[in-house]
């Protein structure tokens, strides 16, 4: 009846039956708090059903920062059990440990930087093309909501059974049934299976909505920098996505069917899987910076108060990387055996991909050069950006050559490096996006003062973090121990990574508060809120926060940063008479499809085919529903437009 | 016998030139899904694992006549486009149910050939090489089988609805889907039938 | 917004930070000192984090084999190599940022300047010979040190046959009819040819002070070639997560001179400990702690055995591969 379910998947130890009452009674709180307020149709109405892009992009960053809570979470517990654990002990039997550093990776990676980026990209690509909408507004829904089933699953996997042991990426034979037997291996798979499958949909949406959507006047050539990040993130998400599913699909198979694609024996080949697993996970790397880089170039010319300098360099290096990052892939395993003519090839290969990252940087210091630097809370990421990233980079730079490789793949000089790349690179550009869109988004700035406090606390604490750990790769410690030799004097460096991570959450115990006092003070803000930065680009000409139509009319311009431009001139960047707008109704489908969805990755996972089969229909009948539905638009007259419109300008 | 998609309204239009550009999109995620498994199939072919290999398994002449019943359902879908272009409501449901007719017993045949493997112990778990051909064939024979069904219920849409701009479009992207599914038919019966007897 | 701040010296600026002190009228720092505070910071954590490895100089630190040197003083090459870079980009942000702060109206605003061909030709040029000569580096030091290629010596190499296990490592000695378990001794200055496989998921195969590392995979042979420099007691690890054991998966490596090594590999052919096909199934079993072990080899295609087991069916009515339990 259930399958492989039993009472005994909930009975974990006290460690993890911490993080189950946690997990259960945070759930209860939030559906009580709900149920009291009466907020329930509210939430539903306004938000769950809702196909409005900002909405949409605004639950991803909220989904996205409970998730980032899991992922440090785990974070902090894999540095104290190896601040502890110098010659055996600590406190985590390594089973644990293992799920608790795979669950650390694949919860940063897909279901924290994913969906920021991805609600950013939902809330601010639309206004600054000067769209209404993205090209599928249903397709977008149903993204947001099978990442959500996503990440329920993982969550889910902390109460009910256990999460994968063999790494983010699963490599075989370590993830194969014979390894493997339990149910985590495949909480992995569905869980990264249906999220990725949601970014996939993503990829699409956006690129149609880049290509088809873009107001009269914008040619490609005076897009956004952050439109052209965007676009060559998503053109990777749309190549590379399909190898991820195939990939964990084929990895299913072996374990599901007793296939033979990755086994050892059974004429398997476990090397194919990764260089699979790494034709995906490149690229994908590209797909969370490159957004970042384009939210850095925003940034830099809006508060150097200046053209961005070299646009046209920036498309170019833009494209250069999104080309490049699909012929790098084997550097993720320079010691598999592949020889030397391929080794120096991909390595020199990897090498290239640098040059048009430096490129931007100098491209960035230039913006600086000759502006009036505005020194906000964006501006303070993107300079601990630019020093950290260029110290990552450097240490990825030393990786791409194969010899040195072998002294320091597998080792926490790598850790160091990706987390350097990804923390500064990606994170930071997230929260520098977050600051500098607010006031779009919620109609009030976030806290000075509190933010340059939560950079601080980040910026320090991640070098105390993880400069102990590139000096413990080159002392030989390698990644993944759950306890390492007490004579050979890691300990102390473990110990100050610990410290490390403690500050980071001050760091994040600052953000907290900024949001805090921000939503407090927020009358003081709000007056400035349309255009607090004196903005460049279509988003800053409407009002704060933006109206759920987007633009009353649709803007008309003729040359890049069309916003500063007009207010330059005085020009209107929409003259003319209101029009009626079309709008596509609120709907659940995305939420019952992801729902089926989910049920579906829990059924297989404990083997009750039952369910699965009943899951896989209804999932077929609610497509065959939304495919009948006719009446799923709604049209506001021109003559609402205008007093809505009037409304906001008074 | 007017052009319909010179009838289209200009909202109409708008909407099937950006969704037939996403399906587009979509389209070539999917070739990249089947160049995964292309590429999986020529590393593992010859990880027989001490079991049969392609020559021994494969008869050309059955798998030529589920080309042919393919492409010929590939044809008969372009006729109910054009049918549906010129606002023929019963000619497209016709050359769509013949469409229907023919994938289905592609459909059978596959799902015949595949039986008769396991049958003879050469399932998909014999060797890598059963692996990789069952998993590539077989994803190809899932996307007819979903194509099918998304068929069917265009038909019975059709056959309520008549041919509304959105049932016209929907039949575009089908057709699309059907061609696409043809052209990954002829490379699946290149690369792995006919290869191993050549 | 407030951008004229009161000044606040940098180095507080931090630890005020950090204890979250500041009041509600000044910023945590004045914004020009906020890049080379960044620098600075991460300058005085390296050097508190190298501090902290005194008196424990181990794996690259302190490299003991001829690969190991070559590949030390490799990085050290391309890092140099990379500084033509790094170091302008971090005086350009440092000197642009402090000198055109919105406070210093004495300094030029330009803002529609956006382009200028030169200068964007230097840092497309820069990087671009930076990196012709790092691809140089790495195409001849992939070549010079591929782990497949022999070391040049007038010793005849050593071939050691490593297999790792759950969760142990298995070194085979084939001409001298001999196997360690968790433990690898070797005669210095003679070249190692190691060749390597796994009977259990991949691990990698290293050991930081003699060289690079490579990995081991079931059903395939990899290659890596070291040698030691000295008689010393080095550590070497598995550096591919491969289970639950995957921690305890280190050993010592003993470099003796030549003399004591045959003198142990002479007693090591006395051992009372025999390795069979069959022995070694035992002690493939799922296990970890092993205590070093040093045995007599009584099957000599035992090696190829181990990697045949996963290219050829079993023979029917041969029990499967057991799961782990």
């Amino acid at each position: 009846m259930f399958g492989r379910l039993t009472i005994a998947a909930v009975e974990q130890g006290p460690i993890v039956l911490g993080a189950q009452i946690f997990i259960v009674i945070g759930t209860l709180a939030v559906l009580g708090a709900l149920t009291y307020f009466r907020k329930w149709s509210w939430l539903w109405n306004e938000w769950l059903t809702s196909l409005d892009a900002k909405k949409i992009g605004v639950m991803y960053i909220v989904v996205a920062l409970v998730m980032l809570v899991r992922g440090g979470i785990d974070a902090i517990m894999m540095r104290l059990q190896q601040a502890l654990a110098a010659g055996g002990g600590g406190y985590l039997p390594p089973q644990h440990f293992q799920q608790v550093f795979t669950g650390h990776g694949v919860i940063m990676i897909f279901f924290v930087a994913m969906p920021l980026m991805l609600g950013l990209i939902n809330v601010v690509l639309p206004l600054q093309i000067g769209a209404r909408d993205v090209a599928f507004p249903f397709l977008n829904s149903l993204s947001f909501w099978l990442f959500v089933s996503g990440a329920a699953l993982m969550m889910l996997s902390l109460v009910v059974g256990e999460f994968s042991t063999a790494g983010w990426l699963a490599y075989p034979p370590l993830s194969e049934l014979r390894y493997s037997p339990g149910v985590g291996v495949d909480y992995y798979i569905w869980a990264v299976q249906i999220a990725g499958i949601g970014s996939l949909l993503s990829g699409i949406n956006f690129i149609t909505t880049i290509f088809k959507k873009r107001c009269p006047g914008m040619t490609l050539m005076r897009m956004p920098i952050f439109v052209w990040t965007v676009l060559g993130s998503m053109l990777l998400v749309v190549f590379a996505f399909p190898v991820l599913t195939a990939t964990l699909g084929m990895l299913t198979l072996d374990r599901y069917l007793g296939m033979h694609f990755f086994t050892a024996g059974g004429g398997g080949n476990m090397m194919m899987y990764v260089n699979l697993i790494w034709t995906w996970g490149h690229p994908e790397v590209y797909v969370l910076v490159l957004p970042a880089f384009g939210v850095f170039s925003e940034v830099v010319a809006v508060f150097s108060q200046k053209r961005l300098f070299g646009y046209p360099s920036m498309v170019l290096a833009t494209m250069a990387i999104t080309v490049f990052s699909f012929i790098v892939w084997l550097h993720h395993f320079f010691t598999m055996g592949a020889g030397a003519d391929v080794n120096a090839f991909f390595g020199i290969m990897t090498m290239i991909i640098a040059i048009p990252t430096g490129v931007k940087i100098f491209n960035w210091i230039f913006t600086m050069y000759r502006g009036r630097i505005l020194f906000t809370t964006p501006m303070l990421w993107f300079l601990g950006f630019v020093a950290l990233f260029t110290i990552g980079g450097m240490a990825g730079v030393l990786m791409a050559v194969p010899p040195a490789d072998f002294e320091l793949h597998n080792s926490l000089f790598l850790v160091a490096h990706f987390h350097t790349m990804i923390v500064s690179g990606v994170l930071f550009g997230d929260f520098a996006a977050i600051t500098y869109w607010m006031p779009k988004i919620f109609g009030f700035r976030l806290d000075e003062k509190w933010g340059a406090r939560a950079f601080w606390g980040w910026t320090v604490g991640f070098m105390v973090a993880f400069i102990p750990l590139y000096v413990l790769g080159l002392m030989g410690a390698t990644r993944r121990l759950d306890h390492y030799p007490a004579g050979l004097g890691w300990q102390p460096l473990f110990i100050m990574a610990g410290i490390g991570v403690c500050i980071i959450v001050l760091g994040f115990v600052s953000q907290l508060m900024q949001i805090f006092v921000s939503i407090r003070d927020r009358a003081r803000t709000t007056a400035d809120a349309a255009d607090p930065w004196n903005g460049r680009t279509l988003e800053w000409s409407v009002p704060s926060p933006a109206p759920f139509y987007n633009f009353a009319k649709t803007p008309k311009i003729s040359s890049r940063d069309a916003y500063w431009e007009a207010k330059r001139t005085g020009e209107s960047l929409a003259p003319g008479a209101y029009e009626d707008i079309v709008l596509p109704k609120n709907t659940p489908m995305g939420i019952y499809l992801a729902g089926t969805a989910f049920f579906f990755g829990f059924a297989v996972i404990w083997h009750i085919w039952w369910l699965a089969a009943l899951a896989a229909l209804a999932f077929l009948v609610f497509l065959v529903m939304r495919s009948l539905m006719e009446d799923t638009e709604y049209v506001i007259p021109a003559a609402r437009v205008a007093a809505l419109d009037a409304a906001h300008s008074a | 016998m007017t052009d319909r998609s010179l009838a289209l309204t200009h909202e109409a239009y708008a909407t099937q030139d950006v969704t037939v550009f996403g399906f587009w999109l979509y389209l070539m995620s999917d070739c990249l899904i089947f160049a995964s498994l292309f590429a999986t199939y020529a590393v593992l072919h010859t990880n027989t694992f001490g079991g049969p290999d392609a020559r021994s398994l494969f008869s050309l002449p059955y798998v030529l006549a589920e080309t042919l019943i393919l492409l010929t359902s590939s044809f008969t879908a372009g006729l109910g486009i054009l049918a549906a272009r010129r606002d023929r409501a019963r000619e497209t449901i016709a050359w769509f149910a013949v469409t229907l007719l023919l994938s289905l017993s592609f459909l059978g045949l596959e799902i015949h050939e595949f039986a008769g493997l396991v049958a003879a112990g050469n399932g998909p778990s014999r060797s890598g090489f059963l692996s990789a051909y069952f998993t590539l064939v077989g994803t190809h024979g899932l996307h007819v089988a979903l194509g099918s069904l998304w068929m069917l219920v265009l038909l019975v849409q059709v056959a309520f609805r008549g041919l509304s701009d959105t049932n016209v479009r929907r039949l575009t992207l089908l057709a699309l889907f059907w061609h696409f599914l043809d052209i990954i038919w002829v490379l699946i019966f290149t690369i792995v039938y006919l290869f191993p007897f050549i | 917004m407030d951008v004229h701040p009161p000044p606040f010296p940098p180095y507080l600026s931090a630890i005020h930070c950090i204890l979250l002190r500041a009041t509600d009228n000044e910023r945590s720092v004045n914004p020009k000192y906020v890049f080379p505070s960044v620098l600075i910071l991460a300058a005085a954590i390296t050097a508190i984090a190298l501090s902290l490895t005194h008196g424990h100089a181990v794996g690259l630190l302190d490299p003991q084999g001829v690969i190991a040197k070559r590949e030390q003083a490799l990085m050290i090459k391309a890092a140099l190599l990379m500084l033509i870079v790094v170091v302008p980009v971090f005086a350009l942000t440092f000197g642009i940022a402090w000198h055109y702060r919105a406070s210093n109206t004495r300094a030029q605003y330009r803002p529609s300047w956006e382009h200028n061909r030169i200068e964007e030709g230097i840092w497309w040029a820069v990087p671009m010979i930076v990196v012709a000569a790092l691809a140089v580096v790495a195409w001849q030091s992939a070549h010079a040190l591929d782990p497949f290629r022999p070391i040049d010596s007038p010793m005849s190499p050593l071939t050691v046959e490593v297999v790792s296990l759950d969760w142990k490592w298995l070194f085979i000695y084939p001409a001298q009819g001999i196997a360690t378990m968790n433990y690898l001794a070797i005669p210095e200055q003679t070249p190692i040819a190691f060749k390597l496989t796994s009977d259990a998921p991949m691990n990698a195969f290293w050991i930081p002070q003699l060289g690079g590392q490579e990995m081991t995979m079931p059903g395939m042979i990899t290659q890596l070639h070291l040698m030691a420099d000295a008689t010393g007691t080095y550590e070497g690890f598995s550096s591919n997560l491969s289970g639950a054991g995957f921690s305890s998966m280190h050993f010592p490596v003993r470099s003796m001179t030549t003399n004591d090594f045959a003198a142990w590999v002479s007693q090591a052919q006395r051992s009372p400990n025999t390795l069979s096909f069959a022995a070694y199934t035992q002690l493939a079993q799922p296990s970890v702690h092993n205590p070093a072990t040093v045995f007599r080899v009584t099957n000599s295609r035992l090696y190829a055995e181990i990697v045949m087991r996963f290219m050829t069916p079993p023979a029917s009515g041969a029990p499967v591969m057991p799961m782990r339990p």
